[in-house]
């Protein structure tokens, strides 16, 4: 098989699952979870970074040939999370913002509207634009519209390692949606990284599942040998799932192969 | 709004005596719940919880980690005044009691937050005594703007405000407001409050609401364990944050578990609430209300903060003074001069040290602020 890659924001890919940086007892862990992972994008809050920082600094411990994904995390709305996307590119964070507007603190799911607003102003100002959204069909195209660089639907609230509830709506985004898919959130297991790859997504994020592991750095092997594996499920094609059993010895063999 | 009414109508539905009427079953059938009830709360706060504490526990550091991660976030307190008007009965800022009163300059304040800084802390908490004429909400704007200096989070901890003033220290950059109703029990608030403008009882409980409206981005209760019933207080305040998340999903609310502390003054406390109660608070407000940040002050000693971390705790104090001044040059009169009296004086590096040799990460920024003018034409 050729090198299977993909492109995001103009940048060649070859791994699949992109991870995060928030939840870990010790930041140390994170260059060997990215090792681990053979993850390329990782996604940071803003809200965390300190340049300043004399008490050590999450950015410190990303590995400089990660794609930098800093996340608006805490925004409320598309003013706020357009504020903080150009706060983090002042600071050196680079073109790629995760668009996270949230203003629902008590199920932490993400607003359409105003993420569609920010995507298009941002993407206006030159901004790579990964968008975190619910799995909608109507806020997918709006969205394309808008000019994102991708979709990111969730699978599941965040956080909740509930794995892909959203099966059927994520399909359909596949399906229909001309930009890279890529399963933001939800996915608590390796097994369910493995589903939404086989299912034809681009890409997972996943960031709790392996941050709040006993062993971080050997989950995020787990989760990187999964995405391969339901990615190339997915290339391969699988056969097609039957209602009836495909029987062995058929009933209308007489006719001979004429039917 | 306001949660006033449906105090009453708890109070009717959840009445004290219930707490002994549920059973080991009802505690398990809470603990299984997707999402707890206000029912399922009292039954994790009652008696029969007592002997599922392990269990409890295991839940709740479960619940902790997969919402916030090993991670706990750091702030200070930073008293700029200890002027105050009230007659609380329990507090060593009453105004009859001999103090040595102050307040701090922008001078002082700049200094202050510079030796606070140099710790490493990005989140401030910013307190004075309820005295309007002396530290009104001009001074609280001038002491943020100079605070913002150093600081990308600033809290306050004052007396209650009307919606235009929490407006107008949102617009100052303050983003966090702590509010403590002491106690739920509007008649003891009457007798603990005997003078002074916090005996306004419903204009304190609604004042977390006020700020909330106002465009704050954390709002953060509490009631003082041991002024009154322990166990009726401590369900109020969850169904006090319960009712704010629903009503104000927008803002991120968190909960503080203070117990009383000794004190100048020779006030007692009606109850003493046992560490083992204090856990099953912790625990059971974890489990009622999953995604709630959870702060515990220095007003409780090292080894028991360290040893209820994992339980639901997501936020601490640290490098405490509750005296006026005394970061900057160490002149502070804890002493003569504080509110009460702390239980674990380890500066910020000893606290950070704790908190890693238990897998924790202390995080220090957790905002960046996003005023009218940052970022723009970046």
């Amino acid at each position: 098989m050729s090198e299977d890659t993909f492109e995001i924001g103009g940048r060649i890919l070859s791994s699949r699952l992109f991870t995060g940086t928030g939840k870990y007892g010790d930041d140390s862990v994170i260059p060997d979870v990215c090792q681990a992972s053979g993850s390329e994008v990782i996604t940071v809050a803003l809200r965390r970074v300190d340049l300043e920082s004399a008490t050590g600094n999450v950015m410190d411990f990303i590995p400089k040939h990660m794609q930098l994904l800093p996340n608006t995390s805490g925004a409320r709305t598309a003013d706020e999370a357009v504020r903080i996307a150009r706060l983090a590119r002042a600071m050196g964070c680079g073109d790629w913002i995760k668009i996270e507007v949230i203003s629902d603190n008590r199920y932490l799911l993400p607003d359409g509207f105003e993420t569609v607003k920010a995507t298009e102003i941002l993407a206006k100002e030159g901004f790579v634009v990964l968008p975190y959204v619910n799995a909608d069909l109507y806020v997918a195209k709006a969205l394309v519209d808008a000019g994102a660089a991708a979709v990111m639907p969730l699978g599941a609230p965040i956080g909740t390692n509930r794995g892909l509830k959203t099966r059927e709506m994520v399909r359909i985004l596949i399906e229909e949606i001309d930009l890279p898919i890529v399963v933001d959130a939800g996915i608590g297991r390796p097994s369910e990284a493995c589903e939404a790859m086989e299912m034809g997504a681009d890409a997972v994020l996943v960031n709790t599942a392996i941050a709040t592991a006993s062993d971080p750095v050997m989950m995020a092997r787990a989760f990187g040998r999964a995405v391969r594996a339901g990615r190339e499920a997915y290339l391969s094609g699988p056969g097609a799932k039957r209602v009836l059993a495909d029987a062995s010895s058929p009933l209308t063999g007489f006719l001979g192969g004429a039917a | 709004m306001s949660f006033h009414p449906l105090i009453a109508a708890y109070a009717e539905g959840l009445p004290d005596a219930r707490f002994d009427d549920f059973t080991e079953q009802d505690v398990r059938r809470a603990m299984n719940r997707t999402t707890a009830t206000a029912e399922d709360f009292m039954a994790l706060m009652s008696p029969a919880a007592s002997s599922l504490i392990e269990e409890m526990a295991q839940k709740a550091s479960r619940l902790t980690v997969q919402h916030f991660g090993k991670t706990v976030s750091l702030f200070t307190p930073l008293y700029l005044a200890n002027f105050c008007t009230n007659h609380c009965v329990y507090c060593g800022f009453n105004c009859t009691n001999s103090i040595h009163r102050s307040k701090l300059t922008l001078e002082e304040v700049d200094a202050e937050g510079a030796a606070i800084a140099a710790t490493g802390l990005k989140n401030l908490l910013i307190l004075t005594g309820d005295a309007p004429a002396k530290t009104g909400v001009d001074y609280l704007e001038a002491c943020t703007r100079v605070l913002n200096r150093h600081f990308p989070s600033v809290s306050i901890e004052v007396f209650a405000l009307t919606e235009e003033e929490y407006a107008r220290l949102v617009r100052a950059g303050v983003d966090g407001m702590t509010m403590f109703q002491e106690t739920y029990d509007e008649e003891l608030y009457a007798v603990l409050h005997p003078k002074g403008p916090k005996r306004d009882y419903r204009f304190r409980l609604d004042a977390p609401e006020r700020a909330c409206r106002a465009g704050m981005r954390v709002v953060n209760i509490g009631a003082l364990l041991g002024l009154g019933d322990w166990r009726r207080d401590a369900l109020l305040t969850g169904l006090h944050a319960a009712y704010l998340m629903h009503e104000y999903p927008e803002t991120d609310i968190a909960v503080s578990l203070p117990r009383m502390r000794p004190h100048v003054g020779d006030w007692e406390p009606a109850t003493i609430v046992s560490d083992r109660d204090m856990v099953q608070f912790l625990m059971a407000l974890r489990l009622f209300l999953p995604r709630v940040g959870i702060t515990i002050s220095t007003r409780e000693n090292a080894e028991f903060r360290e040893n209820i971390l994992p339980l639901g705790v997501t936020r601490m104090s640290a490098g405490v003074s509750t005296a006026v001044g005394g970061h900057a040059d160490g002149t502070g009169d804890e002493e003569n001069t504080g509110q009460f009296d702390i239980s674990d004086a380890r500066g910020v590096d000893e606290v950070c040290a704790a908190l890693r040799a238990k897998g924790y990460q202390p995080v220090f920024k957790d905002w960046e602020p996003i005023f009218e003018t940052a970022g723009e034409g970046a």
